[in-house]
Formats: structure tokens, C-alpha cells, sequence
């Protein structure tokens, strides 16, 4: 099994954190992972990209033309990235802000109302993991304890009994990202 | 097994240098490597090991201080990235001159000038080079994998030790910001003062005991007979260097008929590369140069009698190449040597590299690779 | 050759009771190396040298004791006190004594510097070093001058001073004015000590014997940074007489750079100067 996938967005989206937790439960289902972010000027503010591989074997180029899954966060990285997604391949995105949505016929096609949700749930900083949970459902590559893991992994230990909610975030995710075209 | 994390390759050189036994780190924050420092005053390993973290009020003064530690006989490094190892280069050059065994690491940016903090391969010639005044050599590790990013600490400061020659991690912004899986090393402790004095006592300033000469570190020598001697001693070093420590990793090179020859983060595209090739039918393997200096000249000129064509990728205008051709030169060869590189912080993709394979070679695909090589 | 037997006169001593240790009136330090020192006739450094070689021995240091040369006339200050030393590139001699200071708390580091060493090229290292209160000692020598190179000017040239590169005289609207380096380095808090002295009279040699034991003294109790500027003589570079270069000296650079104590107090206090 590998993995390849990029998840773009706006910095502040929570669009590396997310790649993170993804990597780290990756790690507890030993699996080789490799994070590999866009840097620089535009973590602030502008657009935030991260590349994250998951494979059962090592991992080869850090940095890839085209994505088994792509999760898309704002119009422009819609722009970037809808067209490098692997046919078949798999693109998740948040209606939010998104004036093109995609038209690709030949890839799996999901949304999920995450920022909608996030305010609904009065916390808009889970909105990232409403996604990873729309994910996590559209493509079960990893088992939902090793996630739960993960997401310990991650967060530092005075953010632990944030972990609830995130968890209550990523059920909700599950529960309503919507299919928009399965090839 | 050690200590499993995701971490950054920047992170994992602080806590490798940590756990290592290093006495001292003195930087200057520069992009993309500030996580080094940041990582270290986070972790205060004063209070742990002793070792002592320091920032410095210019790479040069850093470097300085890394010369002043390293003669006293003791683990110490400083990290950067280019424009900052260009402003050390005075300071390297004496390390080498002196002959004192320290750790380098540059975390490479495009250039030149100020350029861009993207990820960048253009220092080669720098650090295998010289890069300061004067005929000198560093012992150049690349790593392309955050793993070895822990790893190369350890063999670095072995190697600077072993030979009594600056050592230099050649990394790239990209492998500096990329999080993987890392087996992180058990703890060493620091040298106590008495094995420091054992180890190094017959040229360190460790303060001059009545049983022994003074210790002198300098690289002066007015006389130029004496001077031309000090250079003999370093090349015969050097040459050592090139007998015992050279390493590299080839990837089905056995039957290939050309070679990506790529170090770092383009030979992790290359691997990829490799797939994507051997996918279309084509017969191609990956040298990886593991140390820069020595280059592993010697594998190079057994491949180019049974090779078409070699293809330097890197993330420059093209300049580890030149000693893939001087290599391929000495072994007779007509093995054909051609470049492909991206500059200015772009890493090629895998794509790339077999599209550029396909068209450089372009000849050899259509008319045959066999040819007297 | 054969010895002849010399009858002692009544109230004469022959040359093996003169040499007898209670006769002893002076005797070169044993720190101080038998090395001939490759300075000109007249200048200070000798001086300075004997004085730090001397301190080192009398305060039982040298075990602990590692020097740092400057690039400048001092450069083979190694060859001449018998401790362990480094070379340092030019103006670089502070950041070398960090690093070999801050990983070795219990050494007594030194640098040794000229003029344009310290106050040209290496003016950001002495400043940072000063203001991290790094428990070093530093000699300063000031003459003025560029004394290896060939005497080319230096930030502390007198106004209308001739050098190889001001052969009309420093003019300050071309090079800028003479640099109270000291001066600056006193308002940092990093320092504990900071004084001026001159040793071109058996008096100033006393009192800056007197002023060195109490830096390495300040820097033993880790008190911060201790800085001891020499106004010293350059009679190559000047182009006068030891006697001559003495003298003008005392007219000229001790009026500009007056002697004295400038801060005598702990680290972290500002100085009131």
C-alpha cells in the first residue's frame, strides 16, 4: 500500500497539522511516512501546501507530480491541484470559498462542509479535523485506533484533553461528507 | 530498537547532535535551518549533558566559535545555510588549515545573492571543493532521508575525529522541513575532561600541564618550505580519505544500461525515477554519491565500462557532473556524461528526470546502447 | 681552555658568589620562553608580554591558561609565553575565546589584540563578546597604527596623522575620527573592568602589572569581561627614536586616550561613564 496525497489550502487552515496527525498515525501503524510542506513566506497567511506519503515500503521522491488522493481547502490550490489527481484517484474539498468546483469525470469526487460544521460545533480550529474524518471515510488506509494514536503523537501533552473533541470532529466529518461523482 | 518519532530533518540534527555527545552548538538563525537552534534552546541540553548552545552574532563570529571550541579537543558543530556558509568560509578555511575536527552543517538555499530559501543543490562545489582560500578538503556526507540526517551527526564527528578535518552535512531546505520516521540513537555521554586529554591531549589547548610542550593551534607558517610541507601532509590526508572513507549506495546498477547519478533530495526523486523507467522498459539504475568528498570515483569508473551514458540530476546548474566526468575520463570510458538540473529552489519530478533521460539520450534509445564502452 | 686561579681580594666577590640565588635582583619569568622576540627595538609589546607571563606564573595559572594571537604584529605571541595557544584570523580573537571559554568554564582565556584588529575588522566580535559578558580577558594595544602591514592607518590614527594610506595626515573628513573603542566597550554591561594604560615608564609598567592581576582576577571569580587597552608605541611605524616615540606619546595619543580606570564594577551594571 502507498499513499500519496497532498492537502492544500490557506496557512492557519490547520492544513499541516492535519498532514502531521495523518503521519504519525501512519508511524503507529508502522508504516515509512514522509511530511513534506511548502515553506517560506506564504505559511503566513497566503497558501499551505503538504505532501504526505504513507507506504508500507520506502519512500522514494518526497516531491510528486500527481496525487492518489488530493484534499483542497481554496480556489487556488482547486486550480493547482484538481488536474493531479491520478485518474481514479481521489479529490475531497470544502465548498467554502470555492467559486470552480471540480469537473473532472475520470477521479473520485467528495465534499464535506467542514467550515460550516466547525462553526455548527461553535469551534471553528476543529475544521481541519472534520476533514481528516470525511477522509479517513472516503479512504480507510489506516485503522481508527492507530489515528486515535496518532493524534496523542501529535498534540503536545497540555492539549490532550483536546483530544475529545477532535475525536467528536472527526465523527462528524465521517458523518457528512457527501459524494459528489465515484467513477 | 531506539526511539521511533516523526520529526524534521532540522529537529533531528539537534537531538542527534544531543545524544551524541556534542560539547557545543554555535549558529546564527538563517532560513531554512532555524529549527536547528530553536529546537536545541527548547531542549536546554545544558541541563541534560552539558553540552552548550550559543547564538552568535554573525555566522562569522559562529564559526569562529566553533574553531576556538573544536581546538580544545571537543565535540562541537555549527549549522547555516548558504549565504551563511559563504560569510564561514574564512573561518572553515582555518578549521581546515588547523586541522581541528568539528561539524558543518549546511541546510542549502538557492543562490546566488540572497536567492531564494527553496530548497537547493548549488553549494557542491563549495563544500567538495575548498569554498574558502587555499587547497583544502572537507569530508562532504549528503543525506537524503531524515534518517540520515540522525545518522550523518554521529559519522560526522566520527570522521572529523578519525582524520582531524572539518566534516560538513550537505542537506537541502528540503530535506532540513521534511517530517519522517526516525529511529533516533541512544544517548552517548560527553567525553569526560580526562578522555578529552587522552584522545587529544597531544594537540589540543587544554591548558599546558609541566609534563608536557604547549599545545599550538595556528596554520601559520612564515617559512614556505615549511608551509608546502604542511600541504603535503594535508593531500597525503586527503588521499587516505579517498582509500578508506568513501561511501555510496547503488540501486539496480547491475544491469543498467545508463545511470542517474544524484545525491540528497534529487536522488530521492531519482529513485522514483527509476521506477517510473524501468515501468517504460527502460534499463535504468541510481548511483548515490553518500559522501560528497570523497567522491566515489571508483565505482564510478567500473560502471562506465559497462554503461551507455551517465545522468548527473541535481538541483544546479550542473556541477557535481564535472567529477562524473573526470571519472568516467580516467576509466577510459566513452561512456556519454550529461546533466539535467532545476536551479532557484525547484526540485525536479520524477517525470522530469525520465523525460530529460529520454531526451538527452535520445540516440542511444533509438540506435542502440551497444557501443565500445 | 685552561682556568687560571684568580686570587680574591679582600671585599671582591667572584662571578660564582654573584650568582649565588640570595644575590638574585632580577630574573626573567620562567613562563616566558627563551624564544628571541621578533619585535622592533622600543615597542610595547614586549613589555606587555612579560608582564602577562609573569601574572600567569605568579598566580599559578598556566595549566588553566590558553591565549589567543591576533593577526597583526602579535601574531607569534605563541612563540613566546609557555601556555597553550590558537591563532586567530584577523579580528576574529574574540569569538575564538568564546567558544573555547564557554565549553571549557574553568580555562583563563586571553586575547591579544592590536588596533586594527579590534576596533576595524573585529569590531562586531569585541562588541558582542563585551556584551555577553564572556569571561575573557582582553588585551588591547593601541598604538595607533597598522604596525605589521606596513603602518597603514587605523581607527585610532590621530587627527592629521601620517600613515602609508594617510601620507597627508588622517584627514576626518575623508576617514572619519580617532575611535575611543575603550570608551564604547565601558557602557556595556557585559564588562566588569575596563581601564587604559601605558607602559613606557617603569611606573606605568607597575601599574599595569597592577591592572592585568586584577582582570585575570575578574575573570577567575567569572565576573564578565575584563578589558585592558595598552597605549602603546609603534617607533617603525612612526618613524621616530624608542625615545623619540615615547615622547610623542606622551604629547599626543595620552592627551586623545587619557589613562585611567574606566569601569571597575560587576557584570550587568551599566557604567555611569
Amino acid at each position: 500500500m502507498t499513499e500519496e496525497m497532498i492537502i492544500a489550502g490557506f496557512g492557519g487552515q490547520g492544513v499541516l497539522s492535519m498532514g502531521k496527525i495523518l503521519a504519525y498515525s501512519g508511524i503507529m501503524e508502522d508504516k515509512e511516512v514522509t511530511w513534506f510542506p511548502s515553506y517560506g513566506p506564504e505559511m503566513r497567511g497566503g497558501t499551505a501546501n503538504v505532501t504526505v506519503i504513507v507506504s508500507d515500503t520506502r519512500i522514494s521522491s518526497p516531491v510528486l507530480q500527481e496525487y492518489d488522493t488530493a484534499i483542497i481547502l481554496n480556489q487556488q490550490s482547486m486550480d493547482k491541484f484538481e488536474k493531479a489527481v491520478k485518474p481514479g484517484g481521489v479529490l475531497l474539498y470544502d465548498p467554502n470559498g470555492i467559486v470552480h468546483p471540480p469537473t473532472r469525470t475520470d477521479i473520485n469526487i467528495f465534499r464535506v462542509e467542514a467550515t460550516k460544521a466547525s462553526v455548527e460545533m461553535g469551534n471553528p480550529k476543529v475544521f481541519n479535523m472534520i476533514v481528516f474524518g470525511s477522509y479517513l471515510k472516503v479512504r480507510p488506509i489506516l485503522s481508527p485506533d492507530n489515528v486515535e494514536k496518532g493524534l496523542a503523537k501529535s498534540l503536545p501533552e497540555r492539549y490532550h484533553k483536546l483530544i475529545p473533541l477532535n475525536l467528536e470532529a472527526m465523527q462528524k466529518g465521517r458523518e457528512i461528507v457527501e459524494e459528489v461523482h465515484v467513477v | 530498537m531506539g526511539e521511533i518519532k516523526l520529526m524534521k530533518g532540522n529537529e533531528v540534527l539537534a537531538e542527534a547532535a544531543i545524544r551524541c555527545g556534542c560539547d557545543g552548538y554555535f549558529g546564527y538563525p538563517i532560513t531554512p535551518q532555524s529549527e536547528v537552534m530553536e529546537t536545541l534552546m527548547v531542549r536546554e541540553p545544558w541541563k541534560e549533558t552539558g553540552m552548550v548552545v550559543l547564538q552568535a552574532e554573525s555566522e562569522v563570529a559562529s564559526i569562529n566559535m566553533v574553531y576556538g571550541a573544536a581546538a580544545t579537543g571537543k565535540k562541537v558543530m555549527t549549522s547555516s545555510s548558504s549565504p551563511g556558509i559563504s560569510l564561514m568560509a574564512e573561518g572553515i578555511s582555518y578549521l581546515a588549515g588547523a586541522e581541528l575536527p568539528c561539524l558543518l552543517v549546511n541546510v542549502q538555499r538557492g543562490g546566488p545573492g540572497l536567492g531564494t530559501i527553496q530548497p537547493s543543490q548549488a553549494d557542491y562545489f563549495q563544500a567538495v571543493k575548498g569554498g574558502g582560500h587555499g587547497d583544502y578538503k572537507l569530508i562532504v556526507l549528503a543525506p537524503s532521508s531524515v534518517q540520515e540526517m540522525n545518522d550523518f551527526v554521529d559519522l560526522g564527528f566520527e570522521l572529523a575525529f578519525k582524520y582531524r578535518n572539518p566534516a560538513m552535512i550537505l542537506a537541502d531546505g528540503a530535506i532540513g522541513q521534511m517530517m519522517e520516521k526516525v529511529e533516533l540513537a541512544d544517548y552517548k555521554p560527553r567525553w569526560t575532561k580526562e578522555e578529552v586529554a587522552e584522545k587529544n591531549g597531544d594537540w589540543a589547548t587544554t591548558g599546558k600541564p609541566a609534563s608536557r610542550k604547549k599545545n599550538v593551534i595556528t596554520s601559520l607558517e612564515m617559512a614556505s618550505n615549511d608551509m608546502e610541507v604542511r600541504n603535503i601532509n594535508l593531500q597525503a590526508k586527503y588521499r587516505k580519505m579517498e582509500e578508506e572513507d568513501v561511501r555510496y549506495e547503488a540501486i539496480q546498477c547491475d544491469d543498467a544500461e545508463f545511470i542517474l547519478v544524484a545525491f540528497g533530495t534529487a536522488a530521492r526523486v531519482c529513485q522514483k525515477a527509476v521506477e517510473v523507467a524501468r515501468e517504460k522498459g527502460l534499463k535504468v539504475g541510481l548511483l548515490r554519491p553518500v559522501t560528497l568528498f570523497p567522491f566515489p570515483k571508483k565505482i564510478i569508473k567500473e560502471l562506465a565500462r559497462k554503461t551507455a551514458g551517465f545522468l548527473s540530476v541535481e538541483m544546479s546548474a550542473g556541477q557535481m557532473v564535472e567529477d562524473i566526468k573526470l571519472a568516467v575520463y580516467d576509466a577510459g570510458s566513452n561512456a556519454r556524461v550529461d546533466h539535467f538540473g532545476r536551479m532557484g529552489g525547484i526540485i525536479p519530478t520524477p517525470t522530469e528526470v525520465v523525460e530529460a533521460l529520454e531526451d538527452k539520450f535520445s540516440w542511444e534509445l533509438s540506435y542502440g546502447v551497444k557501443r565500445s564502452y | 681552555m685552561e682556568l687560571k686561579e684568580v686570587t680574591k681580594t679582600e671585599g671582591t666577590m667572584d662571578i660564582q658568589d654573584i650568582l649565588k640565588p640570595e644575590n638574585l635582583v632580577y630574573q626573567k619569568t620562567k613562563l616566558l620562553t627563551d624564544t628571541p622576540m621578533h619585535y622592533c627595538p622600543g615597542c610595547s609589546h614586549g613589555v606587555v608580554h612579560k608582564i602577562l607571563a609573569e601574572l600567569i606564573d605568579e598566580m599559578g595559572i598556566q595549566e588553566r591558561s590558553v591565549g589567543v594571537a591576533p593577526v597583526g604584529c602579535a601574531v607569534f605571541a605563541y612563540n613566546y609565553i609557555d601556555i597553550d595557544w590558537q591563532e586567530a584570523a584577523h579580528g576574529r580573537a574574540p569569538a575564538v575565546a568564546t567558544g573555547i571559554a564557554r565549553v571549557n568554564p574553568d580555562a583563563f582565556v586571553f586575547t591579544y589584540q592590536g588596533d586594527g584588529d579590534l576596533a576595524s575588522i573585529g569590531a562586531a566580535e569585541i562588541m558582542h563578546a563585551c556584551n555577553r559578558g564572556e569571561n575573557i580577558l582582553v588585551v588591547f594595544i593601541n598604538n595607533g597604527i597598522y604596525g605589521m602591514t606596513g603602518g597603514q592607518m587605523a581607527p585610532t590614527t590621530l587627527e592629521g596623522m601620517v600613515t602609508a594610506t594617510t601620507p597627508y595626515g588622517r584627514n576626518t573628513d575623508l576617514n572619519g575620527y580617532p575611535m575611543r573603542i575603550t570608551n564604547l566597550i565601558a557602557q556595556l554591561p557585559g564588562t566588569s573592568y575596563v581601564t587604559r594604560q601605558a607602559v613606557h615608564t617603569a611606573g606605568g609598567v607597575r601599574k599595569c602589572k597592577r591592572a592585568l592581576k586584577k582582570a585575570i582576577q575578574n575573570v577567575l571569580d567569572k565576573k564578565g569581561t575584563s578589558f585592558v587597552e595598552v597605549v602603546s608605541t609603534c617607533n617603525s611605524g612612526w618613524k621616530l627614536s624608542p625615545v623619540a616615540a615615547n615622547k610623542w606619546m606622551e604629547e599626543n595619543m595620552i592627551p586623545y586616550y587619557p589613562l585611567g580606570d574606566m569601569k571597575d564594577s560587576v557584570k550587568g551594571e551599566h557604567s555611569e561613564n
